[in-house]
């Protein structure tokens, strides 16, 4: 099992859940946060003062996943959150001790995205 | 009413209810920014009341340069001609509109141009360039609102047909109505329309904008009598009673489609109403005016609930709300109009069914008329200026982009420039 943490650009988000949707990665986590990737700093005005924002808005995605689904939801990521300008994000993939799901006491690999059996129908999907 | 008798003496009392009516209409255009500015997503809500607040500006100026003139010059058939050109001949003496200033008159129906102009913004938020939405709207004013107006109040062929128009209902919510639909088809969709649900950002300011606008709204009928006497009573009442009707309607087919009747459907449904009674204010019987509420109801109700489906990406359902709710209360007032109610002539419950039938060919002219007229504005524009920011820019949104500012800036990582002026468009591509 893996966590994969992204941070990726708020108006990417969509384009991104919709690609993580058609992998089948299922189960994910998302935070607005506020970081800086070394991009340009947009200049806003108020009241007459200029001001460089050094902080941006972006997005956090947090998903645990089984390890045949690593390379698969990183790569989605990477397609689906990249414009090609500074500032795109980035993917993390951490190790993980344990997983469990709240609801059935499910551990580790059965408590996080499956792999879809060959002919199975899933019943947990949102 | 083609030629203008002596104008009459100065009234006070009149004098007194216009000045009110003039600064109750001008305050719907910031309250339409609220009500606009709720349904609109978090990054495009500056952006969205900039582009009603802005028509106080830009529309402000092309009525004193040459709209007023074009619109109540009386005379011409299609267009009132340039002799008021910036204010030339109006002044503090009364015209022939009513016992009060005619500079008056001027700015009690420039701020009616400035709304319409507004109104149109609802077709295209959240996608379109500040810039060429500015000189968009001022074009409009002059080349579609002006002669619009005065076929309807200036002495053009409408009147003379013997159209009624209380206060706006062809001239301002069906001409705003087909201009929306124009827009969106110029414009185009936004980027991620029909794959993505665009939700409102901030309800309480639907339900803030809505109030507003319905106390502004008093001013827009109950003015639009010219006179502080019974017709502005009747007008004003319709103006209380319509809404609530077509409000309960909304609330019941929520409810009935879904179950639950709902803030965002209530605000709507009394702006529905507020539009529909708009042409009939000062011709229906009062009873007639709650009959005329809740069946605006409908037809506004269907398109809306519709409307998402469509290709033609109409955001805020300016054409279902203004143009749908307009084509309604015009049709209606052929309907219900009464001379026992001051009417000028009866409508079809009066035995007239004339009325109907002129009502109709109001509708239809102002219609086509605006919504050529749009199409033509916009494609010359987007030629020599160009309508929409880059994808990446609408993904950003449009406060960003296109002002440098957000509405919800929590301030932290911003560092204060002092010593130059910054390039234009740093933001990151």
């Amino acid at each position: 099992m893996k966590l994969i943490v992204a941070v990726i650009r708020p108006e990417r988000l969509n384009d991104v859940l919709e690609a993580l949707f058609e992998a089948d990665v299922r189960g994910i986590t998302v935070s607005r946060v506020e970081g800086h990737g070394g991009e340009y700093q947009p200049m806003e005005t108020y009241r007459g003062a200029t001001v460089k924002m050094e902080l941006q808005e972006k997005v956090r995605l947090e998903i645990g996943v089984s390890e045949s689904f690593v390379e698969r939801t990183v790569q989605v990521l990477l397609e689906a959150a990249r414009t090609g300008a500074v500032g795109d994000g980035k993917v993390f993939v951490l190790p993980v001790d344990g997983v469990y799901r709240v609801r059935t006491g499910e551990r580790d690999q059965l408590a996080v995205t499956p792999e879809p059996r060959h002919g199975e129908v899933r019943t947990d999907a949102p | 009413m083609i030629q203008a008798p002596m104008p009459p003496p100065l009234r006070g009392d009149d004098t007194a209810w216009l000045l009110i009516s003039t600064a109750l209409v001008l305050l719907m255009t910031p309250a339409l920014g609220f009500f606009y500015g709720g349904l609109v997503r978090r990054k495009n809500v500056l952006n969205t009341m900039m582009m009603s607040l802005v028509a106080l500006g830009a529309v402000g100026l092309t009525w004193a340069l040459i709209g007023y003139s074009l619109a109540f010059t009386t005379g011409g058939a299609w267009l009132g001609g340039a002799s008021h050109a910036l204010l030339r001949d109006v002044g503090l003496a009364t015209g022939p509109w009513g016992a009060y200033p005619q500079l008056l008159h001027f700015a009690y129906q420039g701020a009616f141009a400035i709304i319409t102009a507004a109104l149109v913004s609802g077709a295209v938020v959240e996608r379109v360039r500040f810039g060429s939405y500015v000189w968009f709207i001022a074009a409009w004013s002059v080349l579609v609102y002006a002669p619009a107006a005065h076929w309807v109040w200036g002495g053009g062929w409408l009147s003379r047909l013997g159209a009624l128009d209380f206060a706006g209902g062809t001239v301002v919510h069906i001409n705003a109505g087909a201009a929306a639909l124009a827009c969106a088809w110029a414009v185009g969709k936004r980027k991620d329309y029909g794959r993505q649900a665009f939700l409102p950002h901030n309800v309480p300011y639907v339900m803030l904008g809505a109030a507003l606008l319905w106390f502004g709204w008093f001013g827009f009928n109950g003015g639009s009598a010219l006179s502080a006497g019974p017709v502005a009573v009747l007008a004003f009442v319709n103006t209380l009673l319509a809404p609530g009707a077509t409000l309960l309607m909304w609330m019941l087919l929520d409810r009935w489609r879904t179950g639950r009747p709902t803030a965002v459907g209530a605000a709507t449904g009394a702006i529905v109403g507020l539009v529909a009674i708009t042409p009939a204010a000062g011709f229906i019987a009062p009873a007639h005016a709650l009959v005329l509420g809740a069946l605006a109801a409908l037809p506004s109700y269907g398109v809306m609930v519709w409307r998402p489906r469509w290709a033609l990406d109409d955001s805020l359902d300016v054409f279902a709300a203004h143009g749908l709710g307009g084509i309604t209360g015009a049709l209606l007032t052929g309907v219900f109009a009464q001379q026992a109610w001051h009417a000028p002539t009866d409508g079809l419950v009066a035995g007239g069914a004339r009325l109907v039938a002129i009502q109709v060919l109001a509708v239809a002219a102002v219609f086509v008329y605006s919504l050529i007229g749009t199409v033509v504005l916009l494609k010359l524009i987007g030629v020599a200026v160009g309508l929409r920011p880059s994808e990446q820019e609408e993904g950003i949104g449009m406060d960003i982009v296109q002002h440098g500012e957000e509405a919800y800036n929590r301030g932290e990582g911003a560092v204060l420039v002092l010593e130059r002026r910054p390039p234009r468009g740093e933001h990151s591509p």
